[in-house]
């Protein structure tokens, strides 16, 4: 059973379409990077299968549970770390998490010890009583990761997740990702424009002007283009050669 | 939906709302202040300029001070549930909208969820000012305190679904400058809050028949008639009408489908 499957989905802003007939699919415990430039239409993408967006044309499918028919079914299955932060500042990092734990229906007690459990994987648990306007970009970024994972989802989404990072920052928070596919058996759908991010390994969507123009194993893109490197693939395929 | 995580999501929402309330000092100062120098000043002005005849529920000539109180009332439920509302807006602009709307539980009540919880955190404070209006000489009877919080809660929901609605057409905080001059204000001042609508009728019919029709007046009448023991209940059946209309028009504004938010777009 795939965590993820996302079939024909087509969604406009008005006369603009930026999303067509678009599928594709991601594994239970695989990485999947969704590959694209700004304005390719990851974060449309992602709103879709979040429900943010009703998908007028389409499916989403999360565990083989109907995003349409039953999103709170579909939603419990995920955790979401959107583009954009969305810590409460006002907060502190705890009650963030713990605020979210209350949205997906944890007992307190549950919820207190998942966020210092959390929190302590990501190394940030001696910032666990600090407002999180007091954290660094990086800290934030750990804490929103934390708080992605307090409900146990089987299915992880991360929108452009190391956007403002510096690069050890980057480095370490896909290593913790990667972790959370081998150990948890987490699914990953990773959306990026950074190439660095992918491994050989990874399963790799293309997205580019709303369309997935090649999708398969990482490894592969670069033979089955006939080019040298995934640079060169990448490029080759968004046209900006 | 299962009953335990609704209500935990609700404590959650609850929890939040208190938290960010008690942080935000200089908001919960002003939201007390505000009514008081109203009270303080403007109704000690009035007094010698404006005289009132015994008008329901009132028993007999009040002081301005007394009838101007209600209306105070429902100003601060109307502040607040506009504050709400911009947070709401803030919430989205930040991003953190969409934890609430991405949690596993339908839109309306997480929605509604989010509204009881402001509501809840702007009653003490209405509490406190009408507590504080004592030393104003403005003494309703003691079982007035209690028969007006269903009042408060309803007018206070009422408000708070209309801000809600304000909050999902609104695309920018900037715009929460227009909604304050030509929403908050103008459905303020042509209410009863202040002046009892046959003195609206002797300035002009018009003004009176908007006061007449503004749901605020409702909320105002509905405060006042409770904080002295009596029920009025056209103004129940206009508030709570008001309430689901409001509310059932922010659920559609919210919709992922044919709401604001559906049709605006951010991408990457």
């Amino acid at each position: 059973m795939n965590a993820l499957a996302v079939e024909n989905l087509c969604h406009s802003f008005g006369t603009r379409q930026v999303l067509q007939n678009v599928s594709l699919t991601v594994a239970q415990g695989r990485m999947c990077i969704l590959l694209g430039r700004n304005g390719a239409g990851k974060t449309t993408l992602f709103s879709l299968i979040t429900g943010l967006y009703y998908a007028r044309t389409g499916l989403v499918r999360v565990f083989d549970i109907a995003m349409e028919a039953n999103p709170s079914a579909a939603l419990a299955q995920m955790g979401v770390v959107f583009q954009l932060p969305t810590l409460d500042l006002d907060l502190t990092a705890g009650e963030n998490l713990r605020y979210h734990a209350a949205l997906h229906g944890l007992p307190t007690e549950l919820s207190k010890a998942r966020s210092r459990e959390e929190l302590s994987r990501l190394e940030v648990l001696d910032r666990i009583d600090d407002p999180t306007r007091a954290l660094s970009g990086g800290q934030r970024r750990r804490v929103e990761i934390a708080r992605a994972l307090m409900h146990g989802p089987r299915l992880m989404l991360l929108d452009e997740p190391t956007t403002g990072l510096d690069v050890p920052g980057r480095r370490a928070l896909e290593r913790y990702v990667r972790t959370l596919c081998r150990e948890r058996g987490i699914a990953v759908l990773w959306a990026t424009h950074f190439l660095e991010e992918v491994a050989a390994d990874d399963d790799v969507v293309v997205l580019d002007r709303g369309r997935v123009c090649w999708a398969g194993s990482a490894d592969r893109i670069a033979p089955d283009l006939g080019v040298g490197s995934i640079a060169e693939a990448f490029a080759l395929l968004t046209g900006s050669l | 939906m299962k009953v335990r995580h609704a209500l935990r999501a609700l404590d959650g929402i609850l929890r939040r709302e208190m938290l960010r309330s008690l942080r935000q000092r200089a908001r919960l100062f002003s939201a007390i202040v505000r009514p008081l120098v109203w009270l303080a000043i403007f109704a000690a002005g009035f007094r010698s300029v404006l005289g009132l005849s015994i008008t329901p529920p009132y028993q007999t000539y009040v002081l301005y001070e007394v009838y101007v109180v209600p209306g105070l009332a429902a100003m601060m439920l109307l502040f607040h549930a506009m504050a709400s509302s911009l947070a709401m807006v803030y919430d989205r602009e930040m991003g953190s909208m969409r934890l609430l709307l991405t949690a596993p539980l339908p839109r309306w009540y997480l929605l509604a969820a989010r509204l009881l919880a402001s509501v809840i955190v702007g009653l003490p404070l209405v509490y406190l000012f009408l507590f504080v209006a004592r030393f104003w000489d403005v003494r309703p009877p003691i079982l007035g305190y209690v028969a007006v919080f269903p009042a408060l809660v309803l007018s206070g929901l009422m408000l708070g679904a209309f801000g809600l609605l304000v909050s999902s057409m609104s695309t920018q905080m900037e715009n929460f400058a227009g909604v304050m001059n030509f929403v908050i204000f103008p459905m303020f001042f042509a209410s009863t809050a202040l002046y009892p609508i046959w003195r609206l009728a002797e300035a002009g019919p018009v003004l009176a028949t908007i006061a007449a029709w503004n749901p605020f007046s409702s909320a105002v009448e509905l405060i006042r008639f409770a904080l002295y023991l009596r029920f009025h209940m056209v103004s129940m059946l206009v508030v709570v009408t008001c309430l689901v209309a409001f509310f059932l028009a922010a659920v559609a504004g919210y919709d992922p489908g044919r709401g604001l938010w559906a049709r605006r777009g951010a991408e990457g």
